[in-house]
């Protein structure tokens, strides 16, 4: 079975800091990450690679430095990385980057054969749009299962598999045809402790850079010239500002005064005269 | 010999182990590097000194490239009690052109770039990863065990640069037992300033060019002891190193001596208002020429702080660490013509590095932590006493100058005895011969 897994590299999370001038996010500095949720995409395609055989490639567009997120994706048991990489993605936004993500993954099958599952995590913590797997998954019309906690009875011989969907008010449990695009959460399992041969293998593999040239991607898709997407402003939400203590010697005191202070809101509900 | 995944491996990815696995890299030899850390230098905020001449040989012109802070062209030594300091030290314009003497580097960075060049020469670096133990069959070194799974692996000969703890040559019985009367903690912080601070504020012109100020004296409270400040570009590395059982002797934390350093007087001026970007506490081995160990075995050599290459009189330690894992790799290569890795072999390392500045410059000092243990006094009391000669001289109070003098001998007399000052003169030349 051939698993594709899509990764972002994103700035940790933890390490970002706000400029509260200008209301952007200090980025400088700030070491890079494999984008929490594509972690456990890797995992996930990895075990069942050890499972039932079969390769896992992983798949990262960002700029030159993305090969440290997919050296990291090849130590924790990825087979073949690919580093989508090129000046016309400069600017892209879900749309552009879905479409160009798209033309890459049809040069891996090109290169490395039919996929039977695509990875994407949930969403990504620097965009948080939840847009590029289903954006992928379109394109390829093939089945899009969000939200997956667990994977069960992958059948290899018919080619279906169970996925566990995380929702609001509970779990569903759907069976799917392969090929499939799945996006998971964390959930879905806990990261091992990868063992040193894959660690040697990724130090000495290297990662296969795709381009436009060597890709049949077009660029009046790519590009800020080409994503409908205007980020308007960005700004971080005022600070909470802490809760108010009502004191007084009486129960009914305190329920009074707390009434008094509602109730205008209580008014324009409409919940009294 | 039973399995075999690589010729060399070594163990630890700072300057000792990054020389040798480049040198032998170089020669076509297939090395792997061990490091526990997220990557090399990530555990490491040494902003610190150091020296071109043994990465120079190795890289040549290195500097051009490599991130580091400043150029030294000036280097201070104070001496420092609670209110005053006298002052030395060396600006010159010969350190101020190419190929310089020294620099200041933040080592998280420069170790960093020191590994690519390590793999851009052919070794395989994994980090992330903690060797565990070395495995030995029939009394030789074959290999190591890591902790992750599937873990082992096997060479001709593992080189150990696993810094001052060395795990691999304690339980290889390599190690003489440390006594904390040896070993100094260090702490030290990165306080950011603006370029420009920096620049006014330790007289520089220019922002490639840096001051560095060693700091000792009655300040320590007879602790045996040193301070620094370093300048980087936009910040100031200022830290303290002081012997462990002084520490303990003296109830002191090294954290409050740090804080009450940054408050002197004397320092406060050039760090005041910088904010601290990063903490750090390590230990350094100041045991010197005594405690260095016998530094290999079958088929294993120990190279840099895992060997106690460390001369605290002069703050060297990284250069001692590059050196002595070129030598080490040089021996392997040596060792390869004849396919014996043997202790025997091996052991023309320490032999090697005897010949070389590395363990001379440790040789020379060697009675010195024994010396200083006994007689912590030449610390405080020499130091104290010129700062008060100096301070009797400077200041304009009527007093005639033939009486200031005859004041300052009457101190020295009455302080030291000259027959104690010539007794103490004795033993140092003695020690140091
Ligand atoms: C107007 C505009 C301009 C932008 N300009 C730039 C720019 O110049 N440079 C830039 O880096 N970003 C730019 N972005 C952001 C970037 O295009 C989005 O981050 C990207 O489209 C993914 O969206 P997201 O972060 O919301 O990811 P989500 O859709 O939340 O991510 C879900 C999953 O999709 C996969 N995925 C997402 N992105 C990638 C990727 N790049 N490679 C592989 N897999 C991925 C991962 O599996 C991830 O977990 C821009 C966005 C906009 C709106
Ligand atoms: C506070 C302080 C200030 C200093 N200032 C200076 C200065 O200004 N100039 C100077 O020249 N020297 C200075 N030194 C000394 C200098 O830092 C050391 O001498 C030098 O770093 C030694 O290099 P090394 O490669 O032997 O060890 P290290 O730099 O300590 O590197 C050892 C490496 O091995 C790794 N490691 C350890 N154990 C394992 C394991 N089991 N498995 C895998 N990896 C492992 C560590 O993570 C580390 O990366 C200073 C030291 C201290 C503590």
């Amino acid at each position: 079975m051939h698993f594709l897994v899509f990764i972002k590299q994103v700035p940790d999370a933890a390490q970002v800091r706000v400029d509260y001038e200008t209301g952007t996010l200090i980025r400088e500095g700030v070491p890079a990450i494999i984008n929490p949720f594509d972690k456990h995409a890797i995992e996930a395609a990895v075990r069942l690679k050890n499972q039932f055989g079969g390769k896992v490639s992983v798949v990262c567009m960002g700029p030159p430095m993305a090969e440290d997120a997919l050296k990291e994706a090849m130590s924790m048991g990825a087979d073949k990385a690919f580093l989508l990489s090129d000046r016309i993605f400069a600017g892209s936004d879900t749309l552009a980057t879905s479409y160009a993500l798209w033309a890459a993954a049809k040069q891996i099958i090109k290169e490395e054969g039919p996929v039977d599952v695509f990875f994407a995590g949930k969403q990504a913590i620097d965009g948080d749009t939840a847009q590029t797997g289903p954006g992928i998954a379109t394109r390829f019309n093939v089945p899009l299962i969000t939200y997956v906690v667990d994977i069960k009875n992958v059948d290899p011989e018919k080619k279906t598999l169970e996925l566990v969907r995380l929702l609001e008010s509970g779990q569903e449990v759907i069976q799917t045809t392969m090929p499939c695009f799945l996006t998971v959460e964390e959930e879905l399992n806990t990261l091992s402790y990868a063992p040193l041969p894959y660690l040697i293998r990724a130090a000495k593999t290297s990662v296969k850079v795709l381009n436009s040239k060597n890709t049949e991607i077009e660029a009046e898709y790519c590009g800020l010239k080409n994503s409908p997407t205007k980020v308007r402003k960005a700004f971080t939400p005022p600070k909470r500002e802490r809760g108010e203590m009502i004191e007084g010697d009486s129960v009914d005191g305190i329920i009074n005064q707390l009434y008094e202070k509602i109730e205008p809101v209580l008014k324009t509900m409409g919940k009294v005269q | 010999m039973s399995k075999k995944d690589f010729d060399v491996i070594v163990v630890g990815a700072g300057p000792a182990g990054m020389a040798a696995a480049y040198v032998l890299a170089k020669a076509g030899v297939d090395v792997i590097v061990i490091e526990r850390g997220k990557f090399p230098g990530s555990k490491n905020v040494m902003g610190g000194i150091f020296y071109r001449k043994p990465m120079d040989d190795l890289i040549p012109e290195f500097y051009k490239e490599a991130p580091i802070e400043r150029h030294i062209v000036e280097q201070r030594m104070w001496l420092m009690d609670d209110v005053s300091h006298f002052s030395m030290g060396i600006k010159t314009q010969k350190h101020n052109s190419e190929p310089y003497n020294c620099f200041s580097v933040l080592r998280a960075q420069f170790d960093k770039w020191f590994s690519k060049k390590v793999v851009e020469a052919g070794a395989l670096l994994i980090n992330e990863t903690v060797v565990t133990e070395p495995i030995v069959e029939n009394g030789k070194v074959v290999g190591v065990r890591t902790d992750r799974p599937q873990g082992d692996l096997y060479a001709d000969c593992v080189i150990a640069a696993d810094g001052v703890q060395s795990f691999l040559a304690k339980s290889l019985g390599l190690r003489k037992k440390i006594t904390p009367n040896k070993v100094a903690l260090g702490v030290k912080e990165i306080i950011g300033l603006s370029e420009e601070q920096v620049n006014d504020r330790f007289g520089i012109k220019d922002s490639k060019e840096g001051v560095t100020i060693e700091i000792t004296g009655p300040f320590l409270k007879g602790m045996e002891g040193m301070a620094w400040m370093y300048t980087n570009k936009n910040s100031v590395s200022i830290g303290i190193g002081v012997i462990i059982d002084d520490l303990i002797n003296h109830n002191m934390n090294p954290n409050d001596l740090l804080e009450s350093l940054k408050n002197h007087p004397s320092v406060l001026p050039l760090i005041e208002g910088g904010e601290t970007r990063e903490y750090l506490a390590h230990v350094i081995p100041e045991g010197g020429y005594k405690s260095v160990p016998r530094m290999y075995a079958d088929g294993f050599m120990v190279a840099g702080d895992a060997a106690m290459l460390v001369d605290s009189v002069h703050r060297e330690g990284s250069n001692l660490a590059v050196e002595s894992g070129k030598l080490a790799a040089k021996t392997y290569l040596e060792a390869r013509e004849s396919g014996d890795f043997s202790e025997k072999t091996l052991s023309r390392y320490q032999e090697k590095l005897e010949e070389t500045y590395v363990l001379q410059d440790l040789r020379y000092y060697k009675n010195l932590p024994e010396l200083l243990e006994e007689k912590r006094y030449l610390l405080t009391e020499y130091p104290q006493f010129l700062i008060d000669a100096m301070t009797e001289i400077y200041t304009v109070d009527g007093v005639p100058k033939p009486e200031k003098f005859r004041k300052i001998k009457g101190e020295l007399k009455s302080r030291f005895g000259y027959i104690g000052l010539a007794k103490d003169l004795y033993t140092i030349w003695r020690k140091l011969r």
